[in-house]
């Protein structure tokens, strides 16, 4: 498989330094593996870190920057990254008022993210911690590890991001960005699998007239294949099977959402069909966000994610936010 | 009481820093099979992951060689924690940090003693992953293997003798995770489609044990 790459062993670094010279506005820590809001940290101003495995930009580094995230650090590809990042990155980003992990809920990003808590504690950083689990295709989470964090991390990290950048106080932020998790519901489905530069292929076969649902971000199979289905009939699968696990009585965020490889033309096409399942089944659409967000490198696909907010989780949602992958207002 | 087992090796700090040889060897060339492993049932790195965390412990272990046994695996722990990421990281960090605490300061400790400070380690892997025997992880190769460990020094076996049984329980366990079901780990959400596939995590960790049997069997034991 032809890859835009070096060597496989320096994916990471090397987009990192791509993102330095393309966005003077951050700092890129190359050798740390740490993406920060440059100027950090801001007085009495609460600090937001994520991080996760690389594979899924702009997911999580490029959401990095005024009203949303203070700090990304990046695994490599699909592996969560180490302790050591996040705790530095979260030594870096406290002014004394406080950090927030954002994790979404794998258990390699659960474990690391733990251990970075305790690190960073004991350097005298409060810490809270958001899990995000929004994925509904794990049906049976009382015995497996539980549901997967993907779309709603978008959600989670602006809303909270806007809060903290108004100065909410860490307990606030954290019960906002809980909050946000809550009312989030996730569903993806593959046309194809995607190829990590370690392997150099596909992670799984899907034949051409396949598609599988209920897949995560990592180019870990979904729980069932079928016939290829139409943008229509895709929508009404993923919009259902969240409208099975939550049954909004408010307006919802809609993230149309691209796993990397799919065309804008294609995806908006989908975005049509969502709305339409949405207004068959009664559900209001506050706004819709569609595009390449929270990605799984070339694999070609879409997720749809909802989340049912309030007055306040909109007003959130609208304030300014200045990133790489998210921009508006300011 | 144990009986003392026939006149074994030393198990000093070069001891384990032959077995991390033995175990980064091993790792280097069956991180092939184990990246294929994952790509069944995860995503396809397992060994990548693992080979970089190893050659940064092996590499660490040969910069500042500690002088203990203990020592040794609390370097290559801490390494690996700082150098994996994912699940297994934390994991098999936890395993070795665990173990080289229980080992203390010794410079010289008998099998009967690496027994009990790897079966603290293997704890703390349940611990730390929640996980049990049958859940489709490290701990189906980690548990037998032990088990088999403590059966032959137990029955008088030399330190050779007793890590060949474990290694060949560990293989035995990681084979025998191919029916099970996943329920620990991104395996799990593939629920009936893990069943049928050998799980990545218990086969390095039958590496690993595999790595201090044939580290016993070459010092004579």
């Amino acid at each position: 498989m032809k890859m835009l790459i070096n060597v496989p062993e320096t994916v990471v670094p090397d987009a990192l330094r791509g993102i330095a010279a393309a966005h003077p506005d951050l700092t890129v820590d190359v050798e740390h593996r740490i993406i920060m809001r440059k100027g950090a940290p801001f007085e009495g101003k609460v600090g937001l870190v994520s991080g996760g495995g690389s594979g899924h930009e702009p997911l999580h580094g490029g959401f990095v920057g005024r009203g949303m995230l203070d700090a990304a650090c990046p695994g490599e590809v699909f592996t969560s990254p180490v302790p050591d990042q996040m705790a530095r990155a979260a030594a870096a980003v406290d002014s004394g008022a406080g950090v927030l992990f954002i994790v979404k809920n794998y258990t390699g990003d659960v474990l690391n993210f733990d251990m970075a808590a305790e690190l960073a504690e004991d350097e005298g950083v409060q810490i809270a911690k958001v899990l995000v689990n929004d994925d509904v295709a794990v049906t049976d989470s009382l015995y497996t590890a539980g549901r997967r964090g993907t779309g709603a991390t978008l959600f989670v990290e602006k809303i909270a991001g806007a809060a903290a950048e108004e100065g909410a106080p860490l307990d606030r932020v954290a019960s906002l960005a809980r909050q946000v998790n809550e009312a989030s519901r996730s569903f993806g489905v593959a046309l194809t699998a995607c190829s990590t530069p370690a392997k150099g292929g596909p992670t799984f076969d899907l034949p051409d007239g396949e598609l599988e649902l209920g897949i995560g971000i990592h180019g870990e199979p979904g729980r069932e294949r079928r016939a290829m289905m139409t943008s229509g009939e895709i929508a009404d699968f993923s919009v259902d099977a969240i409208l099975e696990d939550m049954r909004p009585d408010a307006p919802v965020l809609a993230l149309v959402n691209g796993m990397g490889a799919t065309p804008l033309l294609e995806l908006y096409g989908f975005a049509a069909e969502v709305h339409r399942v949405l207004a068959e089944r009664k559900v209001a659409v506050a706004r819709t966000l569609v595009g390449n967000y929270v990605t799984s490198l070339d694999m070609a696909g879409c997720s749809v994610t909802l989340c049912q907010v309030d007055e306040e989780l909109l007003r959130l949602w609208d304030a300014p936010v200045a990133t790489p992958g998210l921009r508006w207002g300011y | 009481m144990n009986a003392l087992p026939p006149d074994g090796p030393p198990i000093d700090a070069a001891f384990l820093r032959r077995w991390l040889d033995a175990a980064t060897a091993a790792i280097d060339r069956e991180a092939p099979v184990l990246t294929e492993l994952d790509s069944a049932i995860g995503d396809a790195d397992h060994g990548t992951n693992m080979r970089r965390g190893f050659t940064a412990a092996h590499t660490a272990v040969e910069q500042e060689p500690p002088d203990t046994p203990g020592g040794v695996l609390v370097a290559v722990g801490r390494q690996l924690i700082s150098s994996v990421g994912g699940a297994s990281g934390p994991l098999y960090g936890t395993l070795l940090r665990r173990a080289g605490k229980r080992l203390g300061d010794e410079p010289v400790v008998g099998a009967a003693q690496l027994r009990d400070a790897l079966r603290a380690g293997v704890e703390g892997v349940g611990q730390l992953g929640g996980a049990a025997a049958g859940d489709k992880t490290m701990l189906d190769a980690l548990l037998p293997a032990l088990e088999a460990l403590s059966g032959a020094l137990d029955a008088g076996g030399g330190t050779a003798e007793a890590f060949a049984a474990a290694a060949t329980a560990a293989d035995e366990g990681a084979q025998a995770t191919i029916p099970l079901r996943a329920r620990k780990g991104r395996a799990s959400y593939l629920g009936e489609r893990s069943i049928g596939h050998q799980d990545p995590g218990a086969t390095s960790s039958a590496l690993l044990i595999t790595a201090f049997a044939d580290t016993a069997r070459e010092a004579g034991a």
